[in-house]
C-alpha cells in the first residue's frame, strides 16, 4: 500500500507508540485512530485480540474500515467493507472477497497492550 | 466468413465461434433490421413499454475482435464463383464460408385489404413498435377502447392477442382450422387452451376463413369479414397466419431449395454447395422447416463446430416447447400426438381448473414417448428429458398439480438425457460441472454450462441434479444464511422466537458456527429488532449493526452520511421547513427531496450527527429510518381535504399509517403509499402496501416495488373501512415480516408464498393458518414498544461515544473528505479536483456553537 506510507516517524527506529486505552474498544467494532497524519482502524475481536489495520478502503478510497462488520471466514477474523462489502484478513490485511474486482489489501500494524493501554508498533508494517 | 442475417441464431453461431477459438475467422455479419440481434421469443414485453435495448442480446458477441457487424443492410446477391455477396448500399463483401441466416418472413393471406395500414403482421421489433404507436394513436383519435382481430390461432396468434389485450384493445383470435394451435395441440388441448384464452378476456372463433377486411366512409378498417357472410368489427388487425423462409437469395444463386420452400440442407448444415451453410428457420431439414429457437441455435453449434474443423451432425427437430401464451402455460414434447404404433394415452383433464394434461407411453406403458400440457406446464421440466426412457413411477402422479411432480424420480437420469434443450446440455454435463468443475450451486453450473440459461423452464430439473450430485460428494445445496448458519431467514427467526434467545453469541452458539459475518449478523440484528422491540445500540447487538443503523444514517460514497428525519405522509409545516432548511445551512450540508416525500441532507461527518439531531430532535423531529432495512415512507396525494376529486383524507391515513409502523425492521425496506382516489397520484401501487381510495372506503394492493425489477402490487381486498385497512396492513406486514427471506422484497416474497395472492388472503381475512391473533398481539407490542431511536441515542452518553471520528481525536473532522460547489451546494470533490487543489476541505466547512 503506497498511498498510507507511515509518517515522519518512519526515519526513527519503530517503536510502540500508544493510541488510546482498551477500554475505549467495543468487542467485534472498529474504532478509527489518528497516528501522525495516518488514519488506522482498531479491531477488538472477541478473543480478546486487537488488530490494526489502515482504515482507507482500497476499492472506495473513503476511510471507513472502521465502521465495518466484523466476522469470520472459515476461522480468520474478518471485517467487512461497509462501502462495497469486500472482505479483509484482520491478521494480514488480505482481500479475501474481492467480489470481481482486483485483489487489494489493507496495510497492518502490530498491536500490544500495556497497563490497559493499546500500544502500535508504528514506523514498521508487518 | 460473411453471416447473413443478424437474429438469434446468427448471434448463437458467432458466440459459438469466438468463445471456443476467438480470432480463428474474421466474421462480418449483415443484418437487415437497424437493430442488433434481440431476443425475438420476448418481443411483446416492448409493447407495453420496455425499452428494446432490454430485450438485446449480449452485444459482446458481435463486438468481439475478427466481427464486424452491419446493421441496416439487405444482402442482395450471392455470386457463388466470386464467392463475394452483394449488399443494397453497394458494398461487396468477399467469402470463404458463407452461412445463411436470413430466418422467415411473415405472410399475409390473400384477403382483400390485407395491405391496409391499419394492418399489421408479428415478427420483428419494428413491427411490434409500430403497432404500439398506431394502438396508442388511434385509441386517442378514437376516444374509446379499440378492437382487434387476430387472424390466426397459432403460437403467434396468441402471443399477438395478448399483447393487444395489455394494450387494451380487445381482441378476438380467428382460427381457419378447429382449433387453437393445431400444429402442436390436439383437439381436446385445443378446446382447454381455448377457455382459459376466453377466461382472460380475449374471444376465440375457430373453423373461420377470413376473405376480407371492411374500411369505413373515411377509409379506416372497421371489420373482417368472413366466407360465411359474417362479419367482426375490428379497428386493428394483425396477421399471424404464419411465416415463409427467407431463401430468395438461396433461390437466386441456385442453391437447393424445398418444394416446400427453406434451403435443403444435410445434416452438416451444409447446402448444395458446400461453402455455403444454413442454419435456422430458413433452414429445411428432411423436408422442413421449424420455427423454434431451440432447434435453431442447435444448428448454429453444429455450424460453428464444423466451421472450427470438427465434427458434428444435426440430430433432427426436437419441437418440444413450452411457452407462455396470452398467460396461459403451454408445453409439447417428444411424440405429442401419439403417432406411434402402439402409443398409449394417459389423459388429466380438469375443465374447472383449466387443466389439461396428456401423457403418451408406449405400448407397453412403460417408456414415455411425448405429452402435452396446456394451464399448468409445471411439469414439463421433468418429463422432457424422459422422453424415450422408462417413466419410473406411475404416469398419474406426474400429471397431479405441482407438488407430486416434485416427488418425481429426477436426480437419476442417465447422463446421455437432454436436461436443457435451448443449449443442448445433459444431465452427465450438470454432474461433470459439480464433480470435475466446482460447481457448488446453481447459478454456477448455470454460468459454467449454460444449462438453464435461456428459457429457464429446466432449471427446476437442473436444481434437483445439482442436489443429487452434490449430496454424493457429502456436500448439500446450501440454502443457508452463510457459512455461519445453515438456515434460512424464517427458519432462524422461529428458532430465536422459541428459543428466547437475544444475543448474537448465544444464537451462534446455538445454530451457528464461527463469529458470523456481513450477511448474517444484520439478519439476526433485524430478527432481534422485531421480537424484542430494543435500541439499536443496546449491548452486544450494536456490532451486529450495518454501519447505517449503527450511527442511524446513511453512508454516503465518501464516508461521510445523509440524515432524514421522518415527514410522516409527507406533510409538513412551515415551521418545520425552516428548521430543517436552517441545520442544513448552519452545518453546510447539501440538500435533496426524496423520492418518497422527505427532506434529505448530505455531507454530515459522523462526529456531527449527534448535534445535527440535537438541533432536529428540539425542533420537534424524529429519525426518518432511511437508513434500514425498515419502514420507511408512507407518500400520499393531498386527498379530500383539498382535492376536488379526492373521495377519502389521504394524507390523514397515510399520517395515520406511518406513524403505527414507524421503527419497524424487516428483512428489506418497505414502502407504503396512499392515494385519494383512483387517479392514485401517490404511486400507491408502485409500494410494498398501497392504499387507493373508493367512494366506500380503501382498495389495499400489496407487494408492489420500483427498484431494479419493477412491479405493480397486487389487489387484496375491496372497499374496507379504516379499522379494517389497519388490522390487514398490520397482519400482511408481519407475516412477510416472519416468513420472508434476507433481503426478499414483498413482491418476490408473494411470488413464492405457496398460493399465492389468494393463500394470503386466506391468511388474513379467514385466519386459515391461525396465526392472526399472534400476528395482531406482535404488532400492538411494536406500536406501545416504539420509541424514537436518535432522542433515546441522545439521552445516553454510552451510545454517544460512538460518534467519535477517532478513539484519540473525538472532534477531529476526517481529514480526506473534500468538496467541491456545484449549483450552488456542496458535493465531494472529484479525484481531478483534488489533485487540482480547487476544494473546500471538510474541517474548513461552518462550525456550529455547541
Amino acid at each position: 500500500m503506497t498511498l498510507l506510507a507511515p509518517p515522519a516517524a518512519t526515519t526513527h527506529a519503530a517503536q510502540w507508540t500508544p493510541v488510546c486505552a482498551i477500554d475505549d474498544l467495543e468487542s467485534e467494532r472498529g474504532r478509527a485512530a489518528l497516528v501522525g497524519d495516518t488514519q488506522i482502524a482498531l479491531f477488538l475481536l472477541y478473543s480478546g485480540r486487537i488488530h490494526a489495520v489502515s482504515n482507507r478502503d482500497p476499492y472506495s478510497g473513503a476511510h471507513v474500515i472502521a465502521r465495518g462488520i466484523v466476522g469470520s471466514r472459515d476461522g480468520a477474523p474478518t471485517v467487512a467493507s461497509p462501502m462495497y462489502k469486500q472482505v479483509f484478513d484482520l491478521r494480514t490485511g488480505r482481500c479475501l472477497d474481492a467480489l470481481g474486482k482486483e485483489e487489494k489489501s489493507l496495510t497492518t500494524w502490530p498491536v500490544a497492550v500495556r497497563g490497559g493501554e493499546v500500544l502500535v508498533r508504528w514506523g514498521s508494517t508487518l | 466468413m460473411v453471416v447473413v442475417g443478424a437474429g438469434m441464431v446468427a448471434h448463437r453461431l458467432v458466440e459459438s465461434i469466438v468463445t471456443r477459438e476467438p480470432g480463428s475467422w474474421q466474421i462480418t455479419v449483415l443484418g437487415d433490421e437497424d437493430v442488433a440481434a434481440y431476443d425475438r421469443v420476448g418481443l411483446t414485453v416492448c409493447l407495453t413499454g420496455t425499452e428494446p435495448a432490454e430485450i438485446a442480446l449480449d452485444p459482446s458477441v458481435f463486438a468481439a475482435e475478427g466481427v464486424t457487424l452491419r446493421t441496416g443492410v439487405r444482402a442482395t446477391q450471392i455470386d457463388r464463383t466470386a464467392r463475394t455477396v452483394h449488399c443494397d448500399d453497394g458494398s461487396t463483401h468477399p467469402y470463404d464460408r458463407l452461412v445463411l441466416a436470413t430466418g422467415s418472413s411473415a405472410t399475409r393471406p390473400p384477403v382483400d385489404g390485407a395491405d391496409h395500414a391499419a394492418c399489421f403482421v408479428y415478427r420483428t421489433l419494428d413491427d411490434v413498435l409500430t403497432l404500439r404507436s398506431f394502438v396508442q394513436r388511434r385509441t386517442a383519435e378514437l376516444d374509446r377502447p379499440m378492437t382487434g382481430v387476430v387472424i390466426g390461432g397459432g403460437l403467434l396468434g396468441l402471443e399477438a392477442a395478448g399483447a393487444l389485450q395489455t394494450l387494451d384493445v380487445a381482441a378476438t383470435v380467428v382460427q381457419s382450422s378447429d382449433r387453437l394451435m393445431s400444429a402442436q395441440l390436439d383437439r381436446p388441448a385445443g378446446d382447454a387452451l381455448r377457455r382459459l384464452i376466453q377466461e382472460r378476456g380475449m374471444s376465440v372463433v375457430t373453423e373461420a376463413r377470413s376473405t376480407a377486411v371492411v374500411t369505413d366512409r373515411t377509409g379506416m378498417i372497421c371489420g373482417v369479414a368472413f366466407g360465411d357472410g359474417t362479419t367482426l368489427a375490428a379497428d386493428v388487425v394483425v396477421f399471424t397466419v404464419g411465416v415463409r423462409p427467407r431463401d430468395e437469395l438461396a433461390r437466386d444463386a441456385d442453391l437447393a431449395i424445398d418444394e416446400r420452400g427453406g434451403v435443403v440442407i444435410d445434416a452438416q448444415c451444409a447446402t448444395s454447395d458446400p461453402a455455403i451453410l444454413a442454419i435456422g428457420e430458413v433452414a429445411s431439414f428432411e423436408g422442413q422447416c421449424i420455427g423454434l429457437v431451440a432447434p435453431g441455435y442447435a444448428m448454429a453449434e453444429v455450424a460453428a463446430t464444423h466451421l472450427l474443423g470438427s465434427a458434428a451432425s444435426f440430430p433432427g427437430y426436437d419441437q418440444s416447447t413450452k411457452l407462455k401464451l396470452a398467460g396461459v402455460d403451454v408445453a409439447t414434447f417428444g411424440d405429442a400426438f401419439g403417432t406411434t404404433a402402439g402409443a398409449l394415452d394417459v389423459v388429466y383433464s380438469d375443465p374447472i381448473a383449466g387443466l389439461y394434461k396428456k401423457l403418451v407411453l408406449s405400448d407397453d406403458a412403460q417408456t414415455l414417448l411425448g405429452g402435452m400440457l396446456v394451464g399448468d406446464a409445471t411439469a414439463y421440466g421433468t418429463l422432457r428429458p424422459l422422453v424415450g426412457r422408462p417413466l419410473g413411477g406411475d404416469p398419474v402422479a406426474y400429471l397431479m398439480p405441482a407438488d407430486t411432480v416434485a416427488a418425481a424420480p429426477s436426480g437419476d437420469l442417465p447422463d446421455d438425457a437432454l436436461v436443457c434443450s435451448c443449449n443442448g446440455i445433459t444431465a452427465g454435463r450438470i454432474r461433470l460441472a459439480v464433480s470435475e468443475e466446482g460447481c457448488t450451486d446453481v447459478a454456477g453450473v448455470k454460468a459454467c454450462t449454460r444449462a438453464g440459461a435461456t428459457c429457464g423452464s429446466c432449471i427446476p430439473m437442473v436444481t434437483k441434479i445439482v442436489g443429487a450430485e452434490l449430496a454424493k460428494t457429502g456436500h448439500a445445496l446450501r440454502s443457508g444464511l452463510c457459512e455461519h448458519f445453515e438456515m434460512t431467514r424464517p427458519q432462524l427467526f422461529d428458532a430465536i422466537r422459541v428459543t428466547g434467545l437475544d444475543t448474537f453469541s448465544a444464537i451462534v452458539e446455538r445454530f451457528g458456527t464461527g463469529r458470523g459475518c456481513d450477511i448474517c449478523k444484520p439478519v439476526i440484528a433485524s430478527i432481534l429488532a422485531s421480537l424484542l422491540h430494543s435500541h439499536v445500540l443496546d449491548g452486544e447487538n450494536a456490532a451486529l449493526q450495518d454501519t447505517n443503523d449503527h450511527v442511524m444514517a446513511n453512508l454516503q460514497k465518501d464516508g461521510s452520511y445523509s440524515v432524514v428525519p421522518r415527514i410522516p405522509g409527507g406533510e409538513i409545516t412551515p415551521d418545520g421547513l425552516l428548521a430543517i432548511g436552517e441545520v442544513a445551512r448552519d452545518f453546510g450540508l447539501y440538500t435533496k427531496i426524496t423520492g418518497g416525500q422527505r427532506i434529505d441532507m448530505f455531507g454530515a461527518r459522523l462526529e456531527q450527527l449527534p448535534e445535527i439531531w440535537g438541533r432536529l430532535v428540539d425542533a420537534g423531529f424524529e429519525s426518518g429510518h432511511a437508513y434500514g432495512k425498515s419502514m420507511r415512507t408512507v407518500k400520499s396525494c393531498v386527498g379530500s381535504t383539498w382535492c376536488r376529486y379526492g373521495v377519502q383524507d389521504s394524507v390523514g391515513m397515510a399520517v395515520r399509517l406511518e406513524l403505527r409502523y414507524r421503527g419497524l425492521r424487516s428483512p428489506h425496506k418497505l414502502k407504503l403509499g396512499v392515494s385519494g382516489c383512483a387517479r392514485e397520484c401517490a404511486e400507491a401501487r408502485g409500494k410494498d402496501v398501497g392504499v387507493i381510495a373508493t367512494e366506500a372506503g380503501w382498495n389495499l394492493y400489496v407487494g408492489g416495488n420500483g427498484g431494479f425489477t419493477p412491479r405493480h402490487a397486487t389487489l387484496l381486498a375491496e372497499d374496507l373501512d379504516d379499522e379494517m385497512l389497519v388490522t390487514a396492513i398490520d397482519r400482511f406486514v408481519m407475516y412477510y415480516i416472519r416468513t420472508a427471506d434476507r433481503l426478499q422484497r414483498t413482491a418476490a416474497w408473494l411470488e413464492d408464498l405457496d398460493g399465492g395472492i389468494d393463500a394470503l388472503r386466506a391468511v388474513i381475512f379467514n385466519d386459515s393458518l391461525g396465526i392472526c391473533a399472534d400476528l395482531d398481539a406482535a404488532m400492538a407490542t411494536h406500536v406501545d414498544a416504539y420509541e424514537d431511536e436518535w432522542k433515546a441515542t441522545l439521552d445516553d452518553p454510552d451510545k454517544l461515544r460512538r460518534f467519535a471520528s477517532f478513539v484519540n481525536a473525538p472532534t477531529l473532522p476526517d481529514p480526506a473528505l473534500a468538496y467541491t460547489i456545484e449549483r450552488g451546494q456542496p458535493r465531494p470533490a472529484t479525484a481531478d479536483e483534488r489533485d487540482n487543489g480547487r476544494v473546500l476541505i471538510a474541517g474548513t466547512t461552518l462550525e456550529v456553537r455547541s
